[in-house]
C-alpha cells in the first residue's frame, strides 16, 4: 500500500506538488495552517497513491516522504 | 648555515617556502614580480602550488580557499594590487583565517610610480578593508629581516588565526644582500578543530564564514577577535632603539628609511648633536611601550617617512602628544638622503 | 512498507530560508542526492558565495566555505589545488557568476580547474530584492529595469554555457532546468556526471540550472514554473554545450583545438 506523508511544519504551501501528481490526489488543504501560517499540502486519497514520488520530486523543501 | 646573496623579492619567496608555505597565488606588478617568478620556479619542486591568478582579487580569494583547509598560503603584490585585495583580506580576517600577504610598496595614489614608498602605512595599519579588524604588520629593513619576518608572519598568523602582512617597499624588494635561512621546522599548529578539508564522516562539518546576520552574533565574533588583538598588543610588539638613552632628538622611521636615518643619526652624533633612532619592526601592533622608553629623555621627536606623513599619527598617539613631533618626508618614490635628514635634525637641534 | 523517497542525508534536516516555491530547494536536494549516492560527503568541500544561497552552509552537511560575491571559483581553486583528492563544488547565482564574478568564471574554466560549478540562473538578483541580473531577459521588468530591460540601455543577457563551451579548459557544460519531474531527473544526471568528471580528473564542469524566483518575479510558484517554461527555456535552450568525453563541441571552426 503506497503512502504519501507531508511533514506539515516544512511545507510552505507553494503548491508545486499539487500540479505534479499524476493521480491528482495532492492538494493544499484550506483548514489547518502550520506554525508558519502556511496551508500545507495533503494527499486527498492515500489509496490512489501509486508512490511515484513525483510530488516529492517537485517539493523544494523535502516536506514529502513516500513509502511503498 | 650558508650565506646567500639574494634579491629581496626572491628572499621573501624562499623564506616562505622554507616556512612551510604550501601555495602561492600571485599576479604580476612592479616592483614585486620577481617574487612570483621565483615561486613559479621553486614552489613546484618544493611540493607546493604556484598559480598566477587572473587578478589580485582572484589571488587573495585563492589564498582564502587554501587557508580555509588549513594550508599555509601566501600572496604578494604592490600598493594598487593590495587595494584590490582589501575585500578579500577583510573576509580572511572575518573568517579567522591565517594568511600571509606581502606588499612591496610603490608610489601612489592611483597608478603612481614604481619607486619605493611607505604611503600604504595607513592602509596596512588602519583599514586595509571594511569593518573592525586588524592584521599583523611587519616592517623589515633588510633582506635578512624580510626572511625572518616571513617566517614569523606564518607562525603568528597560524597562532592567532589572522592575516599577517609584510610591509616592504620597492627598495628592499629590489636590492640584494646576503641572507642566511634559519633551520625552520614550521611548528604545526593543530587546525583540525576548524579546517574545512573534508570531515571524512568523522566529525561535524566545519564552516568557514564571516556572515552573521544577527547583530549580536556578529558583535560577539568581533569581540572575540579583539580579545586576541589585546593579547597581541601586549606581547608581539618589536622595535629597535638606537642611541636613544640620552638622545635630545628622537628620529622615528621604519623599513628602508630607517637605514637612511641611522646614517644621519651617526653624522649628527659626530657633530655633537644627541640624536637617536626609534625603528618599529611591528607597525601593528605599534610598539607603544618601546617608543615611550625611547622618547623618555628626548625633547623633540621627528618622524621621517617616504610619504606625506602617516606613522606620525601613531607616534603622537603613543606618547599622548606629550612632546612635539615634527615630520620630514619625501614621497612619490623619492628616497630621502641622509644629508636631508641631518639637515632636519640640525634645524630642530638648533632651537635647543 | 519501505521508504522510497526522503531527504538525502547530506542535506541537513532544517527548514530553509528560501521563499515558498523557490526551486533552489530542489537543486539543493538533487545535489545532496548525488553526494550521498557517490558516498563523498566526507570528502567534499562546498563554496557558497553571496546570494540567496550564501547560507547554504547551514544546509549542506559537507565542509563549507562562504565566499565573497563573485569569488567562489577563485576560493574553490585555492581549495582544489591544495586538496586535489577532495571533491570541490561552487553553488552560485547568475549575478555572482556572470556579473561581478565573470573574470573568475572565465578563468576557472579556461584553466580547466577540476571542480564542479552549480550555476543557478533565475534571471534576477534574488537576495537583494529583484534587480536586473546579467541573465535578465530583454523586456523583463525588475527593480532596476522598471520599464523592462532594454538592450540598448542595459545590454543583452549572458549565455553562460554557450560562452564557456568555447574555452578549451571546459570539459563539460550543460544547461538543465528544474521546472518538471523529467527535467529534475535530467538535472540530477548532469550533476552526477559533473562530479564523475571531477573524480576522473576531466577538468572544468558546469551545470547551469534554470530556476525560478517567485517572489521577485511577482508570480505565484506555479506561474513562475510556467514562466520558466514559456520564456526562459526558449531563450536559454537546454542541452549539452560541451562534453569532451562524448565529443560534443561548440559550433566553432576549429572545434576544440
Amino acid at each position: 500500500m503506497a503512502k504519501m506523508t507531508v511533514i506539515t511544519e516544512r511545507c510552505k504551501g507553494c503548491g508545486l506538488c499539487t500540479a505534479a501528481c499524476p493521480k491528482k490526489i495532492v492538494a493544499l488543504q484550506k483548514e489547518k495552517r502550520n506554525k508558519k501560517g502556511y496551508f500545507y499540502a495533503e494527499c486527498t486519497d492515500q489509496s490512489a497513491c501509486i508512490s511515484c514520488a513525483m510530488c516529492a520530486t517537485m517539493c523544494p523543501d523535502c516536506a514529502i516522504v513516500i513509502e511503498k | 648555515m650558508e650565506r646567500n646573496l639574494m634579491k629581496g623579492n626572491e628572499a621573501l619567496a624562499e623564506a616562505a617556502i622554507r616556512a612551510g608555505c604550501k601555495c602561492f597565488f600571485g599576479y604580476p606588478i612592479t616592483p614585486q614580480t620577481e617574487l612570483a617568478a621565483y615561486m613559479a620556479k621553486r614552489m613546484h619542486k618544493a611540493g607546493g602550488v604556484f598559480l598566477q591568478a587572473e587578478s589580485e582579487i582572484a589571488a587573495i580569494n585563492m589564498v582564502l580557499g587554501a587557508a580555509s583547509t588549513g594550508v599555509r598560503a601566501m600572496t604578494s603584490s604592490s600598493s594598487p594590487g593590495i587595494s584590490l585585495k582589501s575585500e578579500g583580506v577583510s573576509y580572511i580576517a572575518g573568517s579567522d583565517l591565517p594568511a600571509v600577504i606581502i606588499n612591496v610598496e610603490r608610489g601612489g595614489p592611483g597608478l603612481g610610480g614604481i619607486q619605493p614608498s611607505q604611503a600604504d602605512y595607513w592602509q596596512a595599519t588602519k583599514a586595509l578593508g571594511h569593518g573592525d579588524f586588524q592584521l599583523l604588520v611587519y616592517a623589515p629593513a633588510s633582506v635578512q629581516e624580510m626572511v625572518d619576518y616571513v617566517v614569523k608572519a606564518f607562525d603568528r598568523a597560524d597562532k592567532y588565526r589572522m592575516p599577517a602582512m609584510i610591509l616592504a617597499d620597492g627598495l628592499l624588494g629590489q636590492m640584494m644582500e646576503p641572507v642566511t635561512f634559519p633551520e625552520i621546522n614550521p611548528e604545526a599548529y593543530d587546525k583540525s578543530g576548524w579546517a574545512a578539508n573534508g570531515h571524512k564522516m568523522k566529525r561535524e562539518h566545519h564552516i568557514i564564514n564571516s556572515l552573521y546576520l544577527k547583530p549580536d552574533e556578529l558583535e560577539n565574533s568581533i569581540l572575540e577577535r579583539y580579545k586576541k588583538y589585546d593579547i597581541i598588543k601586549e606581547t608581539e610588539t618589536e622595535a629597535e632603539l638606537y642611541l636613544t638613552e640620552d638622545c635630545d632628538i628622537l628620529v622615528c622611521a621604519f623599513g628602508a628609511t630607517a637605514r637612511v636615518v641611522k646614517s644621519a643619526v651617526n653624522d649628527a652624533r659626530a657633530q655633537g648633536i644627541k640624536a637617536g633612532l626609534f625603528r618599529p619592526k611591528t607597525l601593528w601592533p605599534f610598539p607603544v611601550k618601546e617608543i615611550n622608553e625611547a622618547a623618555k629623555n628626548a625633547k623633540k621627536l621627528l618622524s621621517v617617512e617616504m610619504s606625506m606623513g602617516q606613522m606620525i599619527d601613531d607616534i603622537k598617539l603613543a606618547i599622548n602628544c606629550s612632546k612635539p613631533v615634527e615630520f620630514f618626508g619625501r614621497t612619490g618614490g623619492v628616497i630621502p638622503s641622509p644629508a636631508e635628514v641631518l639637515g632636519e635634525i640640525k634645524r630642530m637641534g638648533g632651537a635647543l | 512498507m519501505a521508504v522510497v523517497f526522503e531527504r538525502p542525508k547530506s542535506l541537513i534536516d532544517v527548514p530553509t530560508h528560501y521563499c515558498p516555491g523557490c526551486t533552489h530547494g530542489i537543486v539543493h536536494r538533487i545535489l545532496c542526492e548525488v553526494i550521498d549516492e557517490m558516498g563523498i560527503e566526507g570528502d567534499t568541500i562546498g563554496v557558497c558565495p553571496v546570494g540567496c544561497s550564501v547560507m547554504a552552509y547551514d544546509y549542506f552537511n559537507c565542509d563549507m566555505i562562504e565566499a565573497a560575491h563573485g569569488r567562489a571559483p577563485a576560493v574553490a581553486t585555492g581549495v582544489k589545488r591544495t586538496n586535489p583528492d577532495k571533491f570541490v563544488f561552487t553553488y552560485q547565482g547568475d549575478g555572482d557568476l556572470a556579473a561581478i564574478g565573470t573574470a573568475e568564471t572565465v578563468h576557472v574554466a579556461t584553466r580547466g580547474e577540476n571542480i564542479v560549478v552549480i550555476f543557478i540562473n533565475n534571471t534576477i538578483y534574488g537576495m537583494t530584492g529583484g534587480q536586473m541580473a546579467p541573465t535578465t531577459l530583454p523586456g523583463q521588468v525588475t527593480q532596476t529595469t522598471p520599464f523592462g530591460r532594454s538592450p540598448e540601455l542595459a545590454g543583452y543577457p549572458v549565455k553562460v554555457c554557450e560562452m564557456l563551451s568555447q574555452l578549451t579548459g571546459t570539459a563539460y557544460a550543460e544547461r538543465v532546468a528544474v521546472d518538471s519531474v523529467p527535467h529534475i531527473k535530467a538535472a540530477k544526471k548532469a550533476i552526477r556526471k559533473a562530479f564523475e568528471n571531477q573524480k576522473a580528473g576531466k577538468g572544468f564542469s558546469i551545470v547551469e540550472v534554470l530556476s525560478t524566483c517567485p517572489t521577485n518575479w511577482g508570480l505565484a510558484p506555479l506561474d513562475a514554473i510556467k514562466r520558466l517554461q514559456d520564456e526562459m527555456i526558449p531563450y536559454y535552450p537546454l542541452g549539452v554545450y560541451k562534453d569532451v568525453e562524448e565529443g560534443v563541441f561548440p559550433k566553432t571552426e576549429g572545434g576544440n583545438e
